[in-house]
């Protein structure tokens, strides 16, 4: 089977492939496409925001139409662009970092990506029917969330529930793999820091997702089924759901940023020519940022009025966080420290991710003084705080990976020239956007409102925000030519087109399906290049030619994701008219059928045998 | 090669040993599993205050699980510190929660 990857395919045999696939490297682009289609989605809502507040008074859209925005704004970059795309670089990268052949559960990781795909077209689905999409903040606080009319927050509700369920079974299916799945020789203290940070994130993704599941199924309840949880006349309780929320929400930022920290800890040290400094304190540092993420999330809150005594424990417990972080970036900064240092795009993004992320990390602890916060909450300096961490922390780290692992994945090497523009035009554009919106916050401009008054020296800050947020469309603009153009003129690449130090450029780019011909023997940290320094160049084989073992593909994750897509909106629906329910049952009846099939029918996958892969030349 | 066929015998015994004391352990704690649950039964029903009885039955419950995970499913054994690493992680997530609904929200 592995032979035949040379001879041209037809369309629909293409699109058969994709939808059966449990290899890694296909799902990693498949979660990478879809992320960066919803990275577009989100892009064009925060255009028409920013249009929106270009001028004092402005109409352009309507103050509903202004709520709907801001929440599929917010909604789609975290849970649909940012997520999905990073979780795509550590399928694609992570087994190959560890000398893997797979993830653990690949079935499960098929099902994990039809999940999140299906859980974001259902959310966008909102905007066509369900009379108007989801108004109540991507936080969908109770009780506005409750008394939003029409389905949007339902399609809130279901399209996360969807999609959080994908996330948790990747988040499982990457700790299992780590543990389980190394190399022979790559022992914890070897692995690269990106494999780190994808086991810590996953151990994030495991506890802290459940939280939000609880929230949304409650919210569930009391939209559609007359519970009242959050009701307080009739005796729920409204704060329980920003409880259950930041519970899960504060760990999903670092479950963002804790990625974009191990890519930034690829690329500084392949740049720089040396190996990372300090690498035992960089994984230390990642699981304090772990295990202090899970005690700060009432943060989020301090002018809810819990008291100055919880105020003050989470307000102590997050200025500790600064202290792993600012770890890391000394020891990123160590790095480079003396090293010889290559500058392309990839290492562009890195060098401007450094400030960027520092400035935001700043806020964050001015942010983290409980008395402070009382000034800022709820203006635009969170707004602006936020935006420097996720931009420029996530968004960077997204935009790093893409340049410095694209001939990883497509073996072909992106535009350089183009590269430097578009990391050019986004960079400024992103600091002109968002700088000024501290000094807007500071001076009282209130988040989330649709329009703003004029001669209340608001009006130059809002215009040059918005001037800088179509930079940063033209800087995506910009990367989406660079992969169009690559993938038609782009030059072809070796393996290891970087000279780099970790075992996934260890293999031919893009890699064969099942990875190592041979699996690697790793010999220490940066284990390709300690076998450069020793002048051999190439990873020691630790077991002969064997048969390899392979899981077929299957069609099952995609029809269990649509039944569980059809019983969700039977779900929505079933609130006006009671045949809805129908499409509860077909769709649930689908969905468990199909997983009754699956564990019913014994599925042994194939073997590529051991002639074949001695015929193909390496 | 010889020699381990030599000592196939050894190993097994050693492996029968082995399996023996396993053995008696999982009935020693599979018993105390079963008079636990019959003293929690027993506590409910001779009446005592409530104030007693709930802390008593959860700390036979935890004692039960801690015999549950670390016998039955073999967590004593060599192998499962990460498994056991993330259960103990997944304890302190809950026990946060637990803690922070109780003191801020409900008090």
């Amino acid at each position: 089977m592995s032979i035949a990857t040379t001879q041209k395919k037809g369309f629909g045999a293409v699109l058969w492939d994709y939808l059966t696939t449990v290899d890694h490297k296909k799902i990693g682009n498949m979660y990478i496409a879809a992320g960066a289609f919803f990275f577009l989605i989100g892009g064009l809502e925060a255009l028409i925001i920013r249009i929106q507040l270009i001028k004092p008074e402005n109409d352009f859209i309507s103050a509903g139409l202004y709520n709907e925005m801001i929440t599929m704004h917010g909604t789609t970059m975290i849970f649909f662009a940012a997520t999905p795309i990073l979780i795509g670089f550590m399928n694609a990268i992570m087994p190959l970092q560890i000398g893997a052949r797979d993830v653990a559960f690949p079935f499960l990781n098929s099902l994990g990506f039809w999940l999140f795909f299906f859980g974001g077209v259902l959310l966008n689905l909102s905007w066509i029917f369900g009379g108007g999409a989801p108004d109540a903040g991507w936080t969908s606080y109770a009780p506005l969330s409750l008394q939003s009319p029409g389905h949007g927050v339902d399609f809130y509700v279901m399209g996360l529930q969807l999609s959080g369920a994908g996330t948790l079974m990747g988040g499982i299916n990457f700790i299992v793999t780590i543990v389980t799945m190394r190399a022979p020789g790559m022992t914890y203290m070897r692995m690269p820091l990106f494999t780190w940070t994808t086991f810590v994130t996953s151990i994030l993704i495991l506890f802290a997702f459940p939280a939000l599941t609880v929230g949304l199924f409650l919210l569930m309840f009391d939209r559609m089924f007359g519970s009242a949880f959050f009701d307080v006349a009739l005796g729920g309780n409204a704060i329980i759901w920003q409880h259950l929320f930041w519970i899960f929400g504060h760990p999903e930022v670092y479950i963002l940023i804790l990625p974009a920290f191990g890519i930034f800890s690829e690329i500084i040290p392949a740049f720089s020519k040396k190996r990372l400094f300090g690498y035992t304190s960089m994984v230390f540092a990642t699981f304090l940022i772990a295990f202090l993420g899970f005690m700060v999330w009432a943060h989020h809150m301090f002018t809810v009025g819990l008291g100055p005594v919880a105020n003050a424990i989470f307000a102590v417990a997050t200025m500790a966080i600064a202290v792993p972080t600012g770890i890391k970036i000394f020891n990123w900064l160590a790095t480079m420290w003396g090293g010889s240092i290559t500058i392309n795009s990839a290492m562009l993004w890195a060098l401007a991710f450094i400030p960027s992320f520092t400035i935001g990390g700043m806020t964050g602890v001015m942010l983290g003084a409980a008395s402070a916060d009382y000034q800022y909450h709820d203006t635009y300096f969170v707004v602006a705080h936020f935006h420097y961490v996720i931009v420029g922390g996530v968004v960077f780290g997204i935009f790093a990976a893409t340049h410095y692992w694209y001939p990883k994945m497509f073996g072909r090497i992106l535009h350089e020239g183009l590269g430097k523009l578009s990391f050019w035009l986004f960079f400024i554009g992103f600091h002109l956007t968002f700088f000024i919106q501290h000094f807007l916050g500071l001076m009282g401009m209130p988040r989330r409102y649709w329009v703003f008054l004029e001669n209340q020296g608001l009006d130059t800050g809002n215009l040059i925000s918005t001037i800088g947020a179509f930079l940063m469309g033209l800087g995506t603009i910009v990367v989406l030519i660079n992969v169009v153009y690559t993938a038609v003129k782009g030059k072809k690449v070796s393996g290891d087109p970087w000279d780099a130090r970790t075992l996934e450029w260890a293999i031919p780019s893009p890699p064969p399906e099942y990875n190592f011909k041979q699996l690697p023997l790793v010999r220490g940290l940066d284990p390709l290049w300690i076998e450069k320094t020793e002048g051999k160049g190439k990873m020691t084989p630790a077991e002969p030619v064997v048969d390899i073992h392979m899981p077929n593909g299957s069609i099952y994750p995609f029809i269990m994701t649509i039944g569980f897509f059809i019983a969700s909106i039977g779900f929505i629906f079933q609130v006006d008219n009671n045949v809805w329910l129908l499409a509860v049952y077909f769709g649930m009846a689908l969905a468990l059928g199909t997983m009754v099939v699956r564990s019913l029918k014994d599925d042994h996958g194939y073997h590529i045998h051991k002639e074949d892969l001695e015929r193909e030349a390496d | 090669m010889n020699n381990e066929n030599m000592n196939i015998d050894k190993i097994n015994s050693f492996q029968k040993q082995q399996n023996k004391e396993e053995m008696k352990k999982q009935i020693i704690t599979f018993v105390l599993m079963i008079a636990f649950t019959v003293v929690a039964f027993a506590v409910v029903a001779s009446g005592l205050e409530a104030i007693y009885a709930v802390p008593l039955i959860l700390i036979l419950a935890v004692v039960q699980v801690g015999f549950q995970f670390y016998y039955f499913m073999h967590m004593k054994d060599e192998g499962h510190e990460v498994p056991a690493a993330l259960i103990y992680g997944g304890i302190w997530v809950a026990i946060l929660v637990a803690l922070t609904m109780a003191t801020i929200i409900w008090w």
